[in-house]
């Protein structure tokens, strides 16, 4: 045991060195920025098309009298509902209120009207397109009834309370959900390049010396254990930026819901249960990869280990909601959905023990993964000849 | 078997360094290895000889413990788990492979440093066994930047800077030119001197007749002949070439009936009654001799002669395809 995990190390520390140190890994740390970058634009961009979508202008053919009235109600509803809960205005100058042909005023007007008010404030009739019609025909009526009453709009008086439990519960399954999503995509990011971990090792034909001079176990538990460590130090730098970047353009980190187990043992617990569900999705892919003799057999493999891994996640957050009912309790015991289901625990309740036999249980079945994944790799790769490689991948895992 | 200076081990530490029973490999229900038994003295240079495919490689995994027998069993230095022993043991597969990224002596160090010798020492001793080696301006760097037998060279190096008490060199002469064949068999003499036991596997008869005081044939998944290089020469009588001026005479009776003369000169087995008996009846029956020479058998003939005609052609075969690469 002390032999394998001495050797481990010496794996470990030479995977790790290697890829801190190539110019790839600089690469590596700079990967998420590209998604943010493009999230950032396409949400700019996103928000403006919707700001112009979203800023109507009602065209107004009323009665002079009137339209001043509508005016000053849409002026006193803006101070509670905000410029963006109601309409523009645009008084149509020398049109009938009862003109039969008004709808060609939408098309003729100064600015491009998403529907006209004529008739009344009494009887208001607005023209427009259906969908126009029926999204604005409430405000309408509240900007005619406010114009009539000529009353200034009833101000609300507010008492905040710290929280209530249904809130909580709910901001819980907030955090629960977020902490799902982050590990999920953590893992997803990372524990897939654990796939084509042993193809440079059959290529440059180094395992052979690897196999003659360490248990087998300890390189595949070195591999996972440096690709671990290289994914927890991009883990740390990203953190480090987001926190610096948040703090800096959001003047503080924003507030977010607590999590029933509290902030410090919950940021314990992501890390050890993204280590936990990387070490285990990492060592089903090491030992799927290893089976793999080239670049292009590990590109196939990605694409169902990838549809697997969202399998997983589904289960996992279709659970969040479902605390004790028998489908969490499966999503808590199946290994590769256990971490998940667990930081969603983490952040719904506040039993710790919970905690620390499901982490056993998660490192027990990686290493029964690793084994079983040795032992498929004795068996079927390391053969002289060619007898090996000329079978086929699933042949291979078949054995 | 020639004795050599043995490394001080205790009482009770194992006679053989390797230790094989009957073993058994089956590939795909195809029978690699086929119930070899094999013993190998401590101290001494050893030769696995066969063709490519002959299970030459299977073996010696099945040694080192890289793959498990399906049947029989293998001791390593003593041991059952040959794994266990991996520090007292140097291997250089047939596929030589190193990291392309990593400087040499730190790949030397690395291959040290799996087999349990702390890295700054294997540094350490990388960088002088390159000075050493003549290759100390390429220490620093990386393997990718290396000639091919430089990087062969640095696996060797890597191979036994733990000093190891057995080294396994699966086919360590393919691939080298004459010159750095020439290094090798120095380098394997060298460790032979202070004790230390050295197996290699080859299809060049040629260097473990230079190098082996034992030898053991493997032919199709079998071990026909283990021993030493002599008595496999002997299993062959000596072969006589002689010259005569005369075609006939009362000394024909001395040579073999069925031996046919090419000009002047005759070829043929040394008889059974021996050299003095030949050499009288062809002085005394006036053969006239003009050249005569007794010739005992080398190696290649002793292994055509063991290994079956077949086996030797494709020996040859892999020979020239191999000159052909190189």
């Amino acid at each position: 045991m002390i032999e394998t995990i001495r050797a481990s190390f010496v794996i470990a520390r030479r995977d790790f060195t290697a890829i801190i140190f190539s110019k790839s890994f600089f690469f590596f740390l700079l990967g998420p920025l590209f998604p943010l970058i493009i999230a950032i634009a396409a949400g700019g961009l996103g928000q403006q098309v919707r700001q112009d979508i979203d800023r109507p202008v009602i065209g107004i053919a009323l009665e002079e009298s009137q339209a001043v009235k509508l005016a000053a109600a849409r002026k006193a509803l803006t101070k509670s509902l905000g410029n963006g809960g109601i309409p523009e205005l645009l008084v149509l100058e020398g049109t009938d209120p009862s003109d039969p042909d008004i709808r060609e005023k939408l098309d003729t007007a100064s600015k491009p009207l998403t529907a006209i008010i004529s008739g009344s404030l009494e009887a208001p009739l607005l023209t427009g397109s259906k969908g126009d019609v029926k999204r604005w025909s409430g405000r309408v009526a509240l900007l005619s009834e406010t114009a009539l009453s000529g009353s200034n709009p009833v101000v609300v008086k507010t008492d905040f309370v710290a929280a209530t439990g249904s809130s909580k519960k709910r901001t819980q399954i907030a955090t629960a959900q977020g902490g799902q999503i982050i590990l999920i995509l953590l893992t997803m990011i990372l524990a897939g390049m654990v796939l084509s971990n042993l193809v440079e090792e059959k290529t440059n034909k180094i395992i052979e010396i690897l196999a003659a001079a360490i248990p087998m176990d300890a390189i595949f538990l070195g591999k996972l254990f440096a690709m671990l460590g290289m994914a927890l130090v991009g883990i740390t730098v990203w953190s480090a930026l987001g926190f610096i970047g948040a703090s800096v353009i959001l003047s503080g980190m924003p507030s977010l819901p607590a999590p029933a187990v509290g902030w410090p043992l919950f940021c314990v617990l992501m890390v050890l249960y993204f280590s936990m569900a990387y070490l285990l999705l990492g060592s089903l892919f090491l030992g799927i990869g290893a089976m793999a003799t080239t670049v292009r057999e590990v590109q196939t493999l990605s694409m169902p280990v990838t549809m697997g891994q969202l399998l997983v996640f589904f289960l996992a957050a279709f659970t969040v909601t479902k605390l004790g009912e028998p489908v969490e309790w499966f999503a808590v015991v199946f290994p590769f959905s256990s971490p998940f289901a667990m930081i969603a625990r983490a952040a719904q309740m506040e039993n710790i023990w919970q905690h620390g036999v499901a982490l056993i249980w998660q490192a027990m079945f990686t290493l029964v993964i690793i084994r079983f994944s040795v032992m498929l790799f004795r068996r079927n790769v390391m053969k002289s000849g060619n007898s090996g490689r000329k079978k086929s991948l699933l042949a291979r895992i078949r054995g | 078997m020639t004795s050599h200076a043995q490394v001080n081990t205790p009482a009770n530490a194992p006679l053989n360094a390797i230790e094989a029973h009957h073993i058994v490999k089956r590939f795909d229900g195809e029978t690699a290895v086929d119930g070899i038994d094999l013993t190998i003295k401590k101290g001494s240079i050893f030769g696995i000889l066969g063709p490519n495919g002959a299970g030459k490689t299977t073996t010696l995994r099945m040694l080192l413990g890289i793959i498990d027998p399906d049947e029989g069993e293998r001791f390593l230095l003593g041991s059952p788990d040959p794994i266990t022993k991996a520090h007292q043991v140097g291997y250089l597969p047939e596929e030589r492979g190193l990291y392309q990224s990593m400087k040499a002596y730190d790949a030397i160090a690395f291959m040290g440093a799996l087999r349990g010798l702390p890295l700054a020492e294997g540094r350490k001793r990388g960088r002088q066994m390159m000075e050493d080696h003549g290759l100390g301006d390429a220490a620093n760097k990386q393997i990718r930047q290396l000639s091919k037998g430089m990087a062969q060279t640095v696996q060797l190096l890597g191979t036994i800077v733990h000093e190891p008490d057995l080294i396994i060199l699966d086919e360590p002469f393919s691939g080298l030119d004459a010159l750095n064949q020439g290094k090798l068999e120095r380098l394997i003499r060298g460790q032979a001197d202070k004790g230390v036991t050295v197996i290699f596997s080859t299809h060049v008869i040629a260097h473990a007749e230079r190098l082996c005081e034992e030898i053991a044939i493997v032919a199709n998944g079998k071990i026909p002949f283990t021993g030493k290089v002599s008595t496999a020469r002997d299993r062959l009588r000596p072969q006589v070439h002689l010259e005569t001026r005369n075609l006939d005479g009362p000394w024909r009776s001395a040579i073999p009936d069925d031996c046919e003369p090419l000009g002047h000169n005759w070829h043929f087995t040394l008889p059974e009654s021996g050299v003095e008996p030949l050499l009288r009846a062809l002085v005394e029956g006036d053969a006239g001799i003009q050249s005569l020479s007794i010739e005992r058998p080398g190696l290649h003939d002793a292994f055509v002669h063991i290994a079956g005609e077949a086996v030797a052609k494709k020996m040859e075969e892999d020979n020239a395809l191999e000159g052909e690469v190189a």
